[in-house]
């Protein structure tokens, strides 16, 4: 079991900066999930504590130890890749039993473990099978199972799930989680899927531009994003921008004309001017009174509806509503929208960041 | 902190190894043969250019070889083009059957072919003789410039229809639909929107085609009589040097090396310009063809297919016809094989043991540097690369050249040797082994190699048990292409072998130089059943994988 420290990370590639100044620690144990857009720098990291990539500066150390010079092979690491990178001449048994061969484990311990870790990712009963002879939810399983079966220091999976279609890349992700958790491997997961981080994560990192947005549990990065970029990045908001006016001693925002809201003890003391209210769809509900609106279009969805709305600002939110109307709302239907106040969030217009009471970054 | 990572290994000392025993074994040879086109008795010439400028006997050479080599580029893809379109767009009955023996007339000796047509049309031929005894009248010549041409534009033809095949895999049916859905049918598709879309391929295909016309010396060689090529005269005076200047054949071969380069580097300014990627979700259904416009078809097809193979027929029934002093007369027996019977056991020997040895250092050779050209991209890597393709513009000959005249003398001497065989036959082939090698690891992902490191195996051992098992299919397929290249290599062997390392292309070379028929046809068909036997080993491990030479 492994505690992972980086400092003061540092990654170029060409004299390009792709990763300034990274710290980060991951506790032994914790199912970590790297989460940002594409080319936000989070494989690089992956990869840099893998020993795939050179570091420029800084160091990463498991446990206290300083790793950066030890070569890949002797880190012992278990890597998942996306295209699951399974060799394609062996069989399932010979792909789990691989790193086995090369730690020099007799063959009768390993032809235990293997049967084992194969089990463990319900794929024993394919054990001969060829990778080209099984689906792509299979080969990822046995390549779990192959990254597992070493007892690896650190578990590091890139994008397991995203060549997989959507019904297997639930299924597997439950799989994920729970040979994780039965191993209890310190794991680093990275993905562009702010779901699938939500779902498998004990703690996520928002990355954008090579550098750390917010590290947290999935619901503390819903709920409190740290800023902008995270509350977008992170489920769908509406972004509105507002003034907030401080009266006497309290802390006022008007979302419209008469619905003036009181934040006090939501932001911080000194906030005023210039703000962006975060509202979350399911924030906003219709009602028989609140801030006026007119839809715009409504999509049925199945289970709940869609619908945009255009307040009198000009501005268009998107709600969600889950209501057994029999018909959709026409166009230019006029509503009151009533809003959820515990559910905003409020950063500054101009950085971004966060202003909410008992948020860092 | 600075992490070495990949800067330096143990990759870095094979890659300074391989360019190093490259200078040394090829590229210094090539230097020698530039030298002494320029220098005489130490001193600095252009004696051998003058003279080969200055009389048309030597600089006609030239004209011949281009007329030759643009003809058959010309021949060759007009009748592959069709060829290659009926197949794609036509159910043809015994499709898969057609293309296994146009593979092997494209496989087959090309100086077996010359030969063949030697017996059927030379000055004893058959049909010569049969002409000249039934109607009295003379057979059309086969020796002289359209003896060539029909022998090399058979032996080629099937190279483009190979590449054409194989890029109209690459072309999705929709493309075609969605033409003919804005009215572009029949011919005016085939010019307006396949032709566009193979032109890359076709001219790769006419590049190898016009590189393998232009330095094909058996064929001129055995039928070209009072025509001569530039391959020809490069042999003639190389082996007449007494009397002619020394000088002289190497600025000769400068010469071929500079019309090849330039060829080359042409093909390669429009292709670069051109390429684009392919892949075909849907490949072309070929449809059933009836009526008179069918008959034209097959009757193209099979008319192809018979001229193309006949001749080898010819030789394999030849070999089995009595003589006497080396002519063919009546009867048959298997006394042509008996009588040569320690020849053809020498040859064959020779052939394995060379051709074996040639192959397994071309393969490891492949193998290091297609790896170090795809997964060590850095400078020296890559003027590894770019080295290792010049004897792609070198003809064989030239190659021969070289190296007897870089090893005949100190530091290194291995005239007559059967290392510079070996040597001679790796280099001739590397440039295709490398390509279809590095080719095949571009298709190897990455992260498989970067799941066995991360899985604690070491470098070497990732490479001999995870990439080159995973490749081992493609790698093997490749091998016998080139194994059966090797064998029936001519050229390149020509200044170099002796009696003791003799192979079997050699020895046909020498039979029928010697007026032996007999046994000439006799050591043909066993090479001919030996390359045969070769290619049902590539069907066999190969499946239906496409096939590039």
């Amino acid at each position: 079991m492994t505690r992972i420290a980086l400092q003061s990370l540092r990654k170029e590639y060409a004299g390009q900066v792709a990763i300034p100044d990274l710290n980060l620690e991951i506790e032994d144990g914790e199912f970590f999930t790297l989460l940002g857009p594409s080319g936000c720098g989070k494989t690089t990291l992956l990869r840099m504590i893998a020993g795939f990539n050179s570091i420029e500066a800084g160091t990463i150390s498991f446990d206290g130890t300083v790793i950066n010079d030890r070569p890949a092979s002797e880190r012992n690491i278990g890597m998942v890749f996306q295209n699951y990178a399974l060799f394609p001449q062996m069989s399932a048994a010979k792909n789990v039993g691989f790193g086995l061969q090369t730690r020099k484990v007799p063959r009768a311990d390993a032809e235990r473990r293997i049967e084992q870790a194969l089990d463990s990712v319900r794929m024993a009963h394919l054990k001969d099978r060829l990778p080209g002879q099984m689906s792509g939810g299979q080969q990822q399983r046995v390549a779990l199972a192959r990254a597992l079966v070493i007892e690896p220091a650190l578990l590091l999976m890139d994008e397991p799930l995203s060549n997989l279609d959507a019904k297997l890349r639930v299924e597997m992700r439950d799989t994920i989680r729970e040979a994780q958790r039965k191993a209890g491997i310190t794991t680093v997961y990275v993905t562009h899927d702010q779901e699938e981080a939500m779902a498998v994560s004990d703690r996520i990192a928002v990355m954008n531009l090579g550098v750390v947005q917010q590290v947290g549990a999935p619901a503390e990065i819903y709920r409190r994003p740290a800023n902008r970029f995270v509350a977008e990045f992170i489920g769908k908001t509406n972004l509105l921008a507002r003034d907030l006016l401080r009266q006497d001693e309290k802390a006022m925002v008007a979302l419209g004309t008469g619905t003036e809201l009181d934040v006090t003890g939501l932001v911080t003391p000194t906030a005023s001017g210039r703000i962006q209210v975060s509202v979350r769809p399911e924030a906003v509900r219709a009602a028989s009174s609140g801030l006026r609106a007119t839809i715009v279009d409504e999509t049925f969805l199945g289970s709940h509806s869609q619908v945009r709305a255009r307040l009198e600002t000009g501005e268009i939110i998107e709600f969600l509503e889950f209501s057994r109307r029999s018909s959709l709302w026409e166009e230019g239907a006029e509503v009151f929208l009533e809003v959820d106040r515990d559910m905003l969030t409020f950063f500054d217009l101009e950085t971004g960041a966060s202003i909410m009471q008992g948020t860092s970054a | 902190m600075k992490v070495a990572g990949k800067s330096f290994d143990g990759w870095t000392s094979v890659a300074l190894l391989l360019t190093a025993g490259y200078l040394f074994l090829v590229v210094w040879p090539l230097i020698t043969v530039l030298i002494s086109s320029v220098s005489s008795g130490g001193s600095f010439t252009l004696d051998g250019f003058a003279t080969f400028f200055s009389s048309r006997l030597y600089y006609g050479t030239l004209i011949n070889s281009l007329m030759v080599t643009v003809c058959v580029t010309i021949l060759a893809f007009v009748i592959a083009f069709p060829l290659a379109y009926f197949m794609t767009m036509f159910r043809i009955p015994g499709s898969r059957t057609i293309q296994v023996l146009i593979l092997a007339s494209m496989m087959s000796p090309p100086f077996i072919g010359a030969y063949s047509w030697i017996l059927l049309l030379g000055n004893n031929g058959l049909i010569t003789r049969w002409l000249q005894g039934t109607f009295g009248i003379s057979a059309p010549s086969i020796y002289g410039f359209a003896g060539i041409l029909l022998v090399l534009t058979l032996q080629l033809v099937p190279l483009i229809f190979t590449y054409l095949m194989g890029a109209w895999r690459t072309i999705d049916v929709s493309l075609l639909e969605a033409a003919e859905s804005m009215g572009v049918t029949g011919w005016r598709r085939a010019a307006k929107v396949i032709t566009p879309l193979l032109l890359p391929t076709v001219l790769g295909g006419s590049l190898l085609v016009f590189v393998r016309a232009f330095a094909d010396f058996g064929t001129p060689m055995l039928i070209g009589q009072g025509f001569r090529t530039i391959p020809v005269l490069i042999y003639s005076s190389f082996v007449g040097e007494v009397s002619i200047d020394s000088s002289f054949a190497a600025a000769v071969a400068v010469i071929v090396i500079a019309v090849t380069l330039a060829v080359f580097l042409i093909q390669k300014f429009i292709v670069d310009r051109r390429t684009f990627s392919m892949t075909a979700m849907r490949a072309i259904e070929p449809t059933r063809l009836t009526g008179w416009r069918g008959w034209l078809v097959y009757l193209y097809i099979y008319s192809f297919l018979t001229l193309a193979l006949a001749p080898l027929l010819v030789v394999v029934v030849s070999s089995f016809r009595n003589t006497l002093y080396g002519q063919f007369v009546a009867g048959f027996s298997f006394n042509n094989y008996i009588n040569a019977q320690r020849d053809i056991t020498r040859y064959v020997t020779n052939t394995f043991s060379i051709g074996i040895t040639a192959l397994v250092v071309l393969v490891v050779i492949a193998v290091l540097v297609s790896y170090l050209t795809v997964r060590r991209k850095n400078a020296l890597t890559g003027a590894l690369d770019t080295m290792t393709m010049v004897p792609y513009v070198v003809p064989g000959l030239i190659i021969g050249i070289a190296l007897i005249t870089a090893f005949s003398q100190p530091p290194l001497v291995l005239t007559g040797t059967f290392a510079i065989m070996v040597l001679a036959l790796a280099i001739r082939r590397l440039p295709y082994t490398v390509r279809s090698t590095t080719a095949l690891m571009y298709q190897f992902s990455p992260s498989i190699e970067e799941a066995a490191v991360s899985l604690g195996a070491s470098k070497f051992r990732t490479l001999m048990q995870v990439i080159v098992p995973a490749l081992a299919p493609g790698i093997l397929a490749g091998a016998v292409l080139s194994w059966v290249t090797i064998i029936t290599e001519l050229s390149t062997t020509l200044f170099l072998y002796n009696t003791s390392t003799q192979t079997l292309s050699l020895g046909i070379y020498a039979q029928v130089i010697r007026g032996q028929q007999g046994t000439a046809a006799a050591l043909s068909t066993i090479l001919l059943v030996l390359t045969m036997l070769s290619l049902a080993l590539l069907m066999r491990i190969g499946g239906n994988r496409e096939i590039r030479v």
